[in-house]
C-alpha cells in the first residue's frame, strides 16, 4: 500500500504522539494529553493503542495483536491485517517473538522481556471518571493528590459486599504519585504491571491521553491493610492444556449449560499443548487448528 | 464438544464480500451514481460535509454511496480521509456580508435592505407525499429574476447601530483548532463554535429544542438566516496579498437574544451564532442556541444546570463518530471482563447463602 | 542557500524518525543506558545524536531554544529548513539545545504546571562524553542502579523533588544518547567519597 505513509499517520502526527509517549514515560501514570487522529477505525475499537503503535513501529518490529487474550478474535484480526498493510511489518501470535504486542483487556501470561512493549487500548483513561465526571475537576483532583474519593468507593463496597467489588480495570497508584487506570484487564493481570521488563504505553484515542509505564516503576493496587487486594480467577484449571496458573475463560459448550474453563491467553494454552501438556478436556480438531 | 472460535480472519472477509453485495442490491436496478448524490440527495451531501468538517461534495457523494445511506458512517469515512491530508495553511475569514444569497430572512424585521429571500426551502411546501416523483421527476423550471450582486448587511448592524444588541468586536486571534490540539477546558467561545459545526445535527437539535422548552431558556429570534455561496481566500506569503481559491455555500444563523442586563451591563439584546458548510438550517439554527446558552458565564447570568449550559457535557458528547464508536465498541467481545464480573457475583452470592439454585429453575 | 542547510536530513523520514524515536524512547524509558541514533548530519556544533532527536520531535508546534554556541546561522538554518521549529526563549521553549553551560540556569525553562505536569521543557544536553560511569542513578526504568556520566548531581537532585513537575534530559555525545527523566534520583558515584 503506497498511499499513505508507513503506519498509515502522517509524521507530524506521529511526532505529536512520540513527544506525547516521551512525557509520559517521564511523568508514569499522569495521563498526557494529545491530539488523536480520527483513524479508519471507530473510535472505541482502538485507535488510541493503533495510534500509540503507529507511532513507535518500525519496519524491523514483529507485531502480535491480542483481543482479550486471544489472537484470533475479530478486532484483533482486523488491527493486525491494518499494520500488515501500512507498515508491511512482519506479524505473529507467538508472545516470545513479538517485539511490540498491543493488547486489549489482558496482559499476556508469558512474562515480557526488556526487548519488548506493550500497548494498551484503553477505553476511559480516568480512574476518577465513575466517582466525578467532569475533566476539569478530575484533572485537579490529580493535581492535588487528592484521592480520597476513590478509597470511600472502596471502602463502601467492602462495608457494603464484604469485599472491594471492582473485578477488572482496578485502579493502581503509579510511583506512590498517580493512581491510573491500567484499561479494562482483570484484576489477575494486575500484579504484572509492576516491575515489568518490558516498556507499557497506553493510550486511548477518544478520550485524547496516552499514558505510560517505563520498565520496574512500581505499581500498587489500590487496597486497605484489613482489605489486601487480591488477584483472582475462576478457581479452575485450563480444559485443554491443564494449566493452573492462567486466568481462564468460561465457554458455555452445550445446551444443558455445560461448561468449559479455558486459557484467555492463546498463545501460551497453544504452546503448552504443544509441549505435551493436556487439559481433562479432548478438544476437536478444529480448536487445535 | 467445545469447538473454538476460529478463523476470524475469513468470517471478516466474507462480511466485507457480502457488505459490498448488499449495497449494491439488485443487480437489474441501474447504479446510483457520483453525480446523481451529489445532485439529488444534495442535502445529505451537505450534512456529511458539515459534520465531516470537508468541503468537498463529491467526496461527501462518494462516501454517501460507500455507506450506504448511513449518513454517521459516510461522516466518519470523510473525517477518516481528512486526517490524512496535507495542511496548505488558513485561509481568511469568509465575509458572510459578501455572501451570493441563494435565501436569506429575518424573523424580527418585516423587511430590511437586500430584503427578504425565500429561496428553495421546504418551509411552506404542504407535507403531502407527491406520488408523481414516483414515476417521473420532471420540473417544470423555476422562476429566476437578475440577480443585482451587492453587499447584503447583517441585521444585527441595525441594531448594533442603536446599541441594542452586545458589541462583537472584530477579534484576529487564531482560533484553537481541536482537531489538532486535545479539546481542553474551559474551552473559549472559539473553541466552541468550531465543536458545534460538526456536532450531530440532531444531538444539537435536541440540546436546542430543550433551551426553548425551559432548560436554559434564552428567548431566541431569528435575527437572520441566510444560505449562500461565500468566496474563500488565501493569503499567499510570496504574492505578499490574498487570492480567491474557492467558492463554497454555508449557512449562517445570528440569532437575537433576550438579556435583562447584569450589574455592569444595561439590559440589551445578545448574539447567538450559527455557522455551517452546505444548505442546513436545521443545524444553524440549533447552533446559534447552543451558542447563546454556552454563554452564560460570560453574560453573567445564573447557572440553572440545564444541560446546554454545561460546556464538558455538550463539547464531550456532541461527536456523533466519538459517540457511535464508543457506543458500539460494547459489541465488541468483553468476555475477560465479564469472566471477572462473573467470579466476582458468585463469590459475592456463595457469601450470601444465595448460590443455592432454586427448584424452578431447573 | 548553501548545501549545507538542505543536506543532513533524513533521506527516509518515516523510516529513520521510527528508528530514531525508538532509541530515544528506549533511552528515556531506560535512563542510564546508552542507546545509538543516527540518521542525521547537523551542522556543527551540533552532534549527530543531538540533529536526530530534533528532527524526530521537532516541528512547527515546538519552539526551540538554541542555547550558547548552538545559536548559530548555520544551525538556525538547518533546523528552520527541516523542522520549520520556530526559536524561543528559554521561558517558552519545548526543547533547549546546548552544552550543559550554555544551557544553565536550569530555574530558566517551563517546568509544567500541576495540573499539566507534561507542559515542561525537555532540555538536549551536548556533552563531550558519555559514558556508563559516574553518577549512581535509580528509579523507574532501572532495576536496580545504574551509572552515567551527568554533567552534575546537585542539578537533577533538585529537579527530582519538582516532581511530577520538572525538566527531562537527553544527553547527547557523537551518535549516542542517553536519558534522564524527572523521576531518576541522582547520588553520589557507589564508593565515591567526594562528589566529581
Amino acid at each position: 500500500m503506497t498511499d499513505y505513509n508507513f503506519a498509515y499517520l502522517d509524521e507530524q502526527t506521529k511526532r505529536m504522539i512520540r513527544r506525547a509517549i516521551l512525557k509520559g514515560l517521564a511523568i508514569p501514570g499522569y495521563q498526557v494529553p494529545f491530539a488523536s487522529r480520527e483513524m479508519p477505525m471507530p473510535y472505541g475499537w482502538g485507535t488510541g493503542g493503533v495510534q500509540v503503535s503507529a507511532a513507535v513501529l518500525t519496519p524491523q518490529d514483529k507485531l502480535k495483536v491480542i483481543d482479550q487474550g486471544a489472537d484470533d478474535t475479530t478486532n484483533a484480526v482486523s488491527i493486525r491485517t491494518f499494520f500488515e498493510r501500512t507498515a508491511g511489518v512482519e506479524t505473529t501470535t507467538t508472545t516470545r517473538e513479538a517485539t511490540v504486542i498491543q493488547t486489549r483487556h489482558r496482559i499476556p501470561e508469558e512474562p515480557l522481556t526488556e526487548d519488548q512493549i506493550l500497548v494498551y487500548q484503553v477505553p476511559i483513561p480516568e480512574p476518577l471518571r465513575f466517582l466525578e465526571p467532569r475533566e476539569s475537576e478530575t484533572r485537579k483532583m490529580h493535581s492535588l493528590e487528592e484521592y480520597g474519593l476513590m478509597h470511600v468507593k472502596l471502602y463502601e463496597d467492602i462495608s457494603r459486599h464484604g469485599h472491594i467489588a471492582t473485578s477488572y480495570a482496578y485502579p493502581v497508584k503509579v510511583e506512590g504519585r498517580y493512581v491510573m487506570d491500567p484499561s479494562p484487564i482483570p484484576k489477575f493481570d494486575n500484579p504484572k504491571l509492576g516491575d515489568m521488563a518490558a516498556i507499557q504505553l497506553f493510550g486511548a484515542g477518544r478520550e485524547q491521553r496516552i499514558y505510560a509505564l517505563p520498565p520496574y516503576t512500581q505499581v500498587v493496587s489500590l487496597d486497605f491493610e484489613d482489605h489486601p487486594f487480591e488477584a483472582s480467577k475462576a478457581d479452575q484449571i485450563c480444559g485443554l492444556c491443564g494449566a493452573t496458573d492462567s486466568y481462564l475463560d468460561e465457554v458455555i459448550v452445550d445446551d444443558a449449560g455445560g461448561r468449559l474453563f479455558c486459557c484467555s491467553d492463546t498463545d501460551y494454552c497453544a504452546s503448552r499443548r504443544a509441549a505435551g501438556h493436556q487439559g481433562t478436556v479432548l478438544p476437536t480438531s478444529e480448536a487445535l487448528a | 464438544m467445545y469447538v473454538a472460535v476460529k478463523g476470524g480472519e475469513r468470517a471478516i472477509e466474507n462480511a466485507h464480500a457480502w457488505l459490498a453485495e448488499e449495497r449494491r442490491g439488485d443487480t437489474s436496478v441501474a447504479e446510483l451514481s457520483i453525480a446523481q448524490i451529489k445532485e439529488q440527495l444534495k442535502l445529505a451531501v451537505d450534512r456529511v460535509m458539515a459534520e465531516g468538517s470537508l468541503y468537498d461534495p463529491d467526496l461527501a457523494a462518494l462516501a454517501i454511496k460507500q455507506s450506504r445511506g448511513d449518513l454517521i458512517e459516510a461522516i466518519f469515512l470523510i473525517r477518516a480521509y481528512r486526517t490524512t491530508l496535507p495542511r496548505f495553511g488558513a485561509t481568511e475569514p469568509v465575509g458572510t456580508s459578501t455572501m451570493a444569497c441563494d435565501r436569506r430572512i429575518s424573523a424580527t424585521f418585516k423587511d430590511l435592505p437586500g430584503g427578504q429571500i425565500l429561496g428553495p426551502t421546504f418551509d411552506y411546501t404542504h407535507r403531502l407525499l407527491d406520488f408523481k416523483l414516483a414515476a417521473d421527476g420532471d420540473v417544470p423550471e423555476a422562476p429566476t429574476r437578475e440577480v443585482t450582486q451587492h453587499e447584503v448587511p447583517h441585521v444585527t448592524e441595525f441594531l448594533n447601530r442603536e446599541g441594542l444588541i452586545e458589541e462583537a468586536p472584530r477579534d484576529d486571534t487564531p482560533p484553537p483548532d481541536l482537531t489538532r490540539e486535545p479539546l481542553e477546558m474551559p474551552a473559549d467561545r472559539a473553541l466552541r463554535l468550531q465543536a458545534l459545526t460538526r456536532s450531530d445535527e440532531g444531538f444539537t437539535l435536541g440540546l436546542a429544542y430543550s433551551t426553548q422548552r425551559g432548560y436554559a431558556r434564552n428567548h431566541a429570534f431569528v435575527g437572520e438566516l441566510r444560505i449562500g455561496a461565500v468566496a474563500v481566500e488565501m493569503d499567499i506569503p510570496e504574492l505578499g496579498f490574498a487570492v480567491e481559491i474557492g467558492e463554497i455555500t454555508v449557512t449562517e444563523c445570528e440569532t437575537v437574544n433576550q438579556f435583562k442586563g447584569s450589574k455592569t451591563e444595561p439590559p440589551q439584546f445578545t448574539r447567538g451564532y450559527g455557522l455551517v458548510f452546505g444548505q442546513s438550517e436545521r443545524k444553524a439554527i440549533s447552533m446559534a442556541l447552543v451558542d447563546r446558552a454556552l454563554r452564560w458565564e460570560e453574560l453573567g447570568e445564573d447557572n440553572v444546570g440545564a444541560p446546554a449550559q454545561d460546556t464538558e457535557f455538550v463539547l464531550y458528547h456532541a461527536d456523533n463518530i466519538q459517540a457511535t464508536g464508543f457506543l458500539e465498541h460494547i459489541k465488541l467481545p468483553h468476555y475477560v471482563d465479564f469472566q471477572s464480573e462473573l467470579e466476582l457475583v458468585r463469590k459475592l452470592r456463595r457469601e450470601a447463602g444465595a448460590d443455592q439454585v432454586p427448584e424452578a429453575a431447573e | 542557500m548553501e548545501a549545507e542547510v538542505l543536506s543532513g536530513g533524513f533521506a527516509d523520514p518515516a523510516i529513520q524518525s521510527a528508528h530514531a524515536f525508538r532509541s530515544v524512547m528506549e533511552a528515556m524509558a531506560r535512563p542510564g543506558t546508552l542507546q545509538h541514533i543516527s540518521g542525521a548530519e547537523p551542522p556543527a556544533p551540533l552532534s549527530k545524536a543531538a540533529g536526530a532527536v530534533l528532527l524526530t520531535l521537532c516541528d512547527t508546534e515546538t519552539g526551540v531554544y538554541l542555547a550558547g554556541e548552538a545559536d548559530c546561522d548555520a544551525v538556525r538554518a538547518w533546523l528552520a529548513f527541516h523542522t520549520g521549529a520556530p526559536l524561543t526563549g528559554p521561558s517558552h521553549c519545548m526543547f533547549a539545545v546546548g552544552t550543559w553551560d550554555a544551557l544553565n540556569p536550569l530555574s530558566a525553562y517551563p517546568i509544567g504546571t500541576s495540573e499539566y505536569p507534561d507542559r515542561s521543557a525537555t532540555l538536549i544536553v551536548e556533552c563531550a562524553e558519555l559514558a556508563q560511569s559516574g553518577a549512581t542513578l535509580t528509579g523507574p526504568g532501572i532495576k536496580t542502579n545504574v551509572a552515567l556520566s551527568v554533567p552534575g548531581i546537585d542539578a537533577f537532585q533538585k529537579n527530582r523533588t519538582l516532581f511530577p513537575l520538572g525538566l527531562d534530559f537527553i544527553f547527547t555525545c557523537e551518535g549516542h544518547l542517553a536519558a534522564l527523566p524527572r523521576t531518576t534520583q541522582v547520588s553520589a558515584p557507589i564508593g565515591a567519597t567526594e562528589v566529581c
